[in-house]
Formats: structure tokens, C-alpha cells, sequence
């Protein structure tokens, strides 16, 4: 056995269990902040797999596209709602994390058959290296072309979908009733500090509600 | 898995330091393999030390230069001119307790300053000085880089938030939300270098704007997308005017409020190995690498010597280093005058900047520069 094969044996083993107990982690940890941060772990372990299999632009788009936008923003998300607060009892919580619980593994030993049932061809295709990213290209522009394309336009679905969310001036009229909406925000009204105000302002949230 | 591209195989001309190495133990009488496990950890040990001997070096001239600019002395005392203060600093630093706060995560508190340091520390994996010096010439190169940096903010996210401390918590915010931002329009910029050079490699990159010395840079060719990569550089390496993460009147020290002693040290270390980096990568994309502004084939040509000849490699290879460090340490006082000139950005200042500006900018860049390949493909690499 070679130094190369048996290093590549150790960081295959150790990836793979980063992945396996890492994404045990995020499922279970009571802690949210934490299965964000472990999930941040998985995705890298996942690139370290890619890695291993020759395939360095997928290993470099995966941790770019997963661990630098999509773990960010969750964590990002989660920080900013994230309150102290405790949560009320849920009713029937040991029925239900049975009941998931026995989906997930009916799930597993699915797969687990698949995988054991498909003839798979070991060893498999050899890797082509650094030519990957060409050929990706190629694929991505000839024969996946509209799967490509329809992925911009799930973006673009979320991107209006955020807007609308952010801008929520945009309903200014209620949906179901017809009637004006107050959408402005519930906030002192602005006087500078040093100026007397007349005292018919400052009653001015008070009449408006 | 190819760690390292065996360098034999390249014909192009340089000094190539592994092949004598290699050679050599050979002469000793070692196998090739043991020989190749004997070469693999200095290069990288050798980097790693360059790094830090330049955060020393950048230190210094941060504050001999920011006393220049406030006519000051500055450090004077320690070492002529004060070239050991920074090594004061960091002793310093080493000797400090090493505080974690009551109330604070210790886990996520100690592994923040670490996982923002290990980032920047691999992407000088791409970093050339020669045409064989680097310790590794990956096919995927800078988006090598552009894939760590990406790592980066997870790193400031979990430091502020493992603080407990409100201060923290809005730095560590600031600073993904500045780095996601960024990220996009630096990338772009990066894509028409890319374009235009046919290949990810910092190599290929290099070599293919040392046609004919300065005037083949590729910063005559993208001046547009220097500008919006030194810009985005600059907000990467949170430096002034973009030190919104860390802006000391508004956040005391952002997410490094809680942090003292090495850990303090280790944040310190990461942001100014990721302005020598920076800078060292605006080197390489823009400014011709290695190469001398006179090509060195036409003086070798001039003095009637071969390229290939040991005593004319060993000059140029040196040449090479000593010109990506020049060109490097330019940026880098460019960056600490740019600090101590400029006033702080506010946050939507710097926000819209980015999204409304400099986007839309690098799209712009990234088609016309499409557009002139297609249209002058010998100037444009076609």
C-alpha cells in the first residue's frame, strides 16, 4: 500500500464520518445556532468528498455557492429572529418524533436496498481532472441548456418573492376587503430635539390610530 | 488526487526548484517517491513564514507610514526606525491571558478566530512567484480563492455571535452582509481576467500578460475592472474606508470586542495575511505577476545570453520574487494611505455601493470585454 492510497483512505474515512455525524448533528442538536454552524461543516466535508474524486471546480462551486451564500444567509437569518425565549411545550412530541423518526428510517433502508441491489461499475469512469470545468461548460450551454435556464428563473420567482416581502408598501390595499391598509410603521413621531413643539403634534399618533 | 502538477512535464522555461531538489536527493540515493515527500512540506512551510514575515513587515509600515501622514514619528525605539516593534506587538500578545468571557459560547468563541485565519491562509496555495514557484498551480486557481474567501464570514458570524455581546453580534452581521456584497462584483472582475487569459490558473494568467512587459498588462486592457477589484479587495480586508465591521466609535471593535491574547492575535494575523494577499492578487491579475516591466528575453537577448542558461535563471527567477513583492507592498501602501486619508463609509453607503454601483458596473465590464474578444481577439486573447 502506497503513502498516496493509504492518505487517501484516511481523509476518505474521515470525511465521510464528518458527514455522517455532522448531519446526525444539525437534525438533532436542540441548539439551532449550532445545526446551522455543523451544516456549514457537512457542506465542507461534502467538497473534501468531491475533492477526493478528482473533481475540484464542483469541490471549489460547492463550498463558494453552499458554505459562502447558502450557510450565511441561514445563519444570517437566524441570527437576526434568533430571541432567548423559551419554547411552549408541543403536544404529543415524543409521537411525533417517533412517527418522523420511523419515516427517516424507512427512507434509509430504501436506499439502502438501492444500493444494494444496483450493480454499480467499480471502478467507475476515471475523472478527467481540470478539464471538468470545460466540459461543464459545454454541457451546461448544449444539452442542459433549458434545465439551466429554468434554474434562472426559480431565482428570479424568489428574488420577486423577496422584493415583495421587503417593499411592503406595495399593499396598500386590502387584498380580500378592498379597504385602505396602514402599513406605516408604529413609530415616534420625528421632532428635533431643541424646538418647542405645538401641542397639537405630539397628540398626532394618538388621532391618527 | 493531483496535489501537485508534476513540473517535468512543463517545457516553458524557469527555474524549477522541485526538479533540482528532486534530482539531487535522487543523488543521494533515495527513491523518487521519498524524494517527493522530503520536497512537499517546504514549500508550504516556506510560504507560511513569508506570510507572516510580511504581516510583520506590513505592520511597520502601517504605523511608520499613518505617523508619516499625521507627522509623527512613530515606532522608534524598538530596533533602528522601529523595525522591531512588531515583533513587540506580537509577543505582546503571546503573553496576555487568554480570556473567555462568563457568559460567552467558549466552542464557537475559540474555532471563530480560527476558521477565519485557515481561509486565508490556504489561498496562498495559488499565489506564483515564478513560473514553478507556488506550491501549487491547481487547474482551478483563483476560484480557488474566490471559494475560500467565501468561508470567511462564517467564520466573523460565529465569533460574534459566541461573544454574547450586542457589539459583536451587529460586527459579525456587518461583516458577512459586506462580504456577500462584495463578493459578486470582485468575482465578476475576476471573470473578464479570466475570459480574456482562456484559464483559471494564476499561471496561465501571468504568462499570458508577459508578451511584451508593461505594456501587455492586463491593467491597460480592464482598467475598469482593476478599479472595481482593488475596490472590493479593499472591502473584503474590511480595511478603511470599508472598516464598517469593525468601526471602533460606532461597535468598539465590532466582533473583536471580547477577544485578547492569541486569539485576538489570530484575527490581527488574518486580516493583514489577507491585505498582503490581496494585494499580491491585484499583482497578479492586473499588474503582470512576476513579470518585469521590460521583458526579461529582450535583456537577455541585449547582454547575448541564453534564457535558458543556470546563471541567467537564477536572475530572473529572483527578478520574478523580487518584482511580485514590489508590486505587492506599492498596493499595500496604496491601501494604508487610502486608510489614513478617507473617512469611514456609513453601512447604506456602503451597501449601495456595492449592489447599485459596482454590480452593475462589472456586468457592464464583463460583456464589453466580451464584446472586444470577440471583435480583437489578438488583443483580447482569443
Amino acid at each position: 500500500m502506497t503513502i498516496a492510497s493509504t492518505t487517501q483512505g484516511i481523509c476518505f474515512l474521515v470525511l465521510s464520518a464528518a458527514v455522517v455525524f455532522g448531519s446526525l448533528g444539525v437534525v438533532l442538536l436542540p441548539n439551532i445556532v449550532y445545526s446551522a454552524f455543523l451544516l456549514g461543516g457537512v457542506f465542507l466535508s461534502v467538497a473534501g468528498l468531491y475533492l477526493m474524486l478528482n473533481a475540484s471546480f464542483v469541490a471549489a462551486a460547492q463550498v463558494l455557492v453552499y458554505v459562502g451564500a447558502v450557510n450565511v444567509l441561514i445563519l444570517f437569518a437566524i441570527m437576526l429572529v434568533n430571541k432567548k425565549e423559551a419554547m411552549a411545550d408541543i403536544p404529543g412530541l415524543g409521537l411525533r418524533r417517533l412517527l418522523s423518526g420511523g419515516v427517516c428510517l424507512g427512507l434509509f433502508l430504501l436506499l439502502l436496498r438501492v444500493d444494494l441491489t444496483t450493480p454499480w461499475a467499480v471502478p467507475g469512469p476515471s475523472p478527467i481532472g481540470d478539464d471538468a470545468t470545460v466540459r461543464i461548460g459545454i454541457h451546461l450551454f448544449t444539452d442542459y441548456l433549458l434545465p439551466f435556464e429554468l434554474a434562472s428563473v426559480l431565482l428570479l420567482m424568489s428574488m420577486i418573492g423577496a422584493i415583495v416581502l421587503a417593499r411592503r408598501d406595495v399593499f396598500s390595499i386590502d387584498i380580500v376587503t378592498g379597504d385602505d391598509v396602514d402599513q406605516a410603521l408604529i413609530e415616534k413621531s420625528r421632532t428635533p430635539l431643541l424646538i418647542e413643539t405645538p401641542p397639537a403634534e405630539t397628540t398626532a399618533l394618538e388621532t391618527r390610530r | 488526487m493531483t496535489i501537485l502538477r508534476s513540473p517535468l512535464a512543463a517545457v516553458s522555461s524557469g527555474l524549477d526548484l522541485q526538479g533540482s531538489f528532486t534530482t539531487a536527493m535522487e543523488g543521494f540515493g533515495l527513491t523518487p517517491g521519498t524524494a517527493h515527500l522530503l520536497w512537499l512540506p517546504l514549500p508550504m512551510l516556506l510560504v507560511l513564514v513569508a506570510a507572516v514575515i510580511g504581516v510583520l513587515v506590513n505592520v511597520w509600515l502601517e504605523r511608520k507610514i499613518s505617523a508619516a501622514v499625521q507627522q509623527r514619528i512613530g515606532p522608534e525605539y524598538a530596533g533602528a526606525l522601529g523595525v522591531l516593534q512588531p515583533l513587540a506587538d506580537g509577543l505582546k500578545l503571546l503573553w496576555k491571558e487568554d480570556i473567555i468571557p462568563a457568559r460567552a459560547d467558549g466552542l464557537l468563541f475559540t474555532l471563530g478566530p480560527i476558521l477565519v485565519l485557515i481561509p486565508v491562509i490556504l489561498s496562498w496555495l495559488v499565489i506564483p512567484f515564478g513560473q514553478h514557484m507556488l506550491i501549487s498551480d491547481v487547474g482551478i486557481g483563483v476560484f480557488l480563492w474566490i471559494a475560500l474567501s467565501s468561508i470567511q464570514p462564517i467564520g466573523l458570524l460565529m465569533s460574534g455571535y459566541a461573544s454574547n455581546n450586542k457589539y459583536s453580534l451587529l460586527g459579525g452581521l456587518r461583516a458577512a452582509a459586506q462580504s456577500i456584497s462584495y463578493e459578486i462584483p470582485l468575482a465578476l472582475a475576476v471573470l473578464a481576467v479570466v475570459m480574456m487569459s482562456n484559464s483559471l490558473s494564476t499561471i496561465d494568467i501571468v504568462n499570458q500578460q508577459n508578451s511584451a512587459g508593461i505594456l501587455s498588462w492586463n491593467i491597460w486592457r480592464q482598467p475598469v475592472g482593476f478599479l472595481i477589484f482593488w475596490i472590493c479587495a479593499l472591502a473584503e480586508c474590511e480595511r478603511l474606508p470599508f472598516d464598517l465591521p469593525e468601526a471602533e466609535e460606532e461597535l468598539v471593535a465590532g466582533y473583536q470586542t471580547e477577544y485578547s491574547g492569541m486569539k485576538f492575535a489570530l484575527f490581527y494575523l488574518g486580516s493583514y495575511i489577507n491585505l498582503v494577499l490581496s494585494a499580491l492578487l491585484v499583482a497578479v491579475l492586473y499588474l503582470g505577476g512576476w513579470g518585469f516591466p521590460i521583458p526579461v528575453e529582450w535583456l537577455a537577448g541585449a547582454i547575448g545570453q541564453s534564457v535558458d542558461a543556470p546563471v541567467v535563471q537564477v536572475i530572473t527567477g529572483s527578478l520574478g520574487i523580487v518584482m511580485t513583492v514590489l508590486k505587492a507592498y506599492l498596493l499595500v501602501f496604496i491601501a494604508i494611505l487610502l486608510r489614513w486619508t478617507l473617512p469611514r463609509v456609513r453601512i447604506d453607503q456602503l451597501l449601495d455601493l456595492g449592489w447599485k454601483f459596482l454590480l452593475p458596473i462589472a456586468l457592464v465590464n464583463l460583456l464589453v470585454t466580451a464584446g472586444l474578444k470577440l471583435a480583437f481577439p489578438a488583443f483580447f486573447g482569443g
